[in-house]
């Protein structure tokens, strides 16, 4: 093996494990959170709520547990270890407002918190909201011409 | 046993929802809020085409916590609006679907902004 070659395979070893490492947390940690949802979920139907409001109570309890998790600075350490695992459920969008209300605070809070908390969340709610609008029309055309529901 | 079931392919989906988006930041370049915007559109698609609907149904929780879930929420109260209102429900549907979520994290946010103050970073 000479130099070139195990410099080659010194950095495929470098950066295989933390990819695995990374997937395995992000695999167990976001499993835990939309386990966690499902067990509310269990519980608010249990106690006979119907099942889009319980689902949207789901995301309310999840959303603030991230943000309170925020606040009291876990939520990052937990993030650190997760990646994926934290960002991905609802909680990685909760975080990034609260986070960034929590940081912009010195700004102010117009121009500081309340406009930065939308820093992330804009861009979600911005595409998520035009990707909707335009299935909404393409639906109704659809609805209109092949009459299907 | 069910509710077994129901627990294991919420973690299992919710899991390899996760995982996916974790390849994408290690091996390509984009940042982690590119990845929150793809899951929503991804979402919405997946659900206007049919097959959101099913993972849902098998996961539960495991397909509505992730944010292609906030996607699947956006479409589903799209096309319920617009089968009450017609076009206009294209308009109304998706935030009406989501707001308590949307509500919910920015009003947290601000009272966290108030009651916390930023650490230094370690």
């Amino acid at each position: 093996m000479n130099e070139k070659e195990y410099g080659e395979y010194v950095e495929k070893r470098a950066k295989k494990s933390p990819i695995i490492k990374n997937c395995v947390f992000a695999f167990l940690i976001g499993g835990a959170i939309c386990t966690l949802g499902q067990g509310f979920f269990h519980l608010y139907t249990h106690f006979g709520m119907e099942e889009t409001d319980a689902r949207t109570l789901v995301s309310i309890t999840l959303i603030f547990l991230a943000s309170l998790l925020t606040g009291l600075g876990v939520f990052d350490n937990i993030a650190r270890i997760a990646g994926a695992g934290t960002l991905v459920p609802i909680t990685g969008f909760s975080n990034a407002v609260s986070s960034q209300a929590i940081d912009t605070k010195s700004e102010g809070y117009i121009l500081g918190v309340g406009a930065k908390i939308f820093t992330i969340a804009g861009p979600v709610i911005l595409y998520g909201t035009v990707s909707g609008a335009i299935y909404g029309v393409i639906y109704y055309f659809a609805c209109l011409i092949w009459g299907a529901k | 046993m069910d509710i077994f079931f129901d627990y294991l392919w919420a973690f299992i989906i919710g899991g390899i929802l996760c995982v996916i988006a974790q390849v994408l930041i290690d091996k390509t370049k984009l940042t982690p809020a590119r990845i929150l915007v793809l899951y929503v559109c991804l979402g919405v698609f997946l659900t206007a085409i049919g097959l959101y609907e099913p993972l849902v149904e098998l996961a539960g929780s495991g397909a509505t916590t992730p944010l292609t879930g906030f996607g699947y929420a956006i479409a589903q109260g799209v096309k319920k609006a617009v089968d009450e209102k017609g076009l206009l429900g294209a308009l109304t549907g998706g935030i009406g679907a989501t707001a308590g979520g949307i509500s919910a994290a920015i009003s947290f946010g601000l009272i966290m902004s108030l009651i916390f103050s930023s650490k230094p970073k370690r």
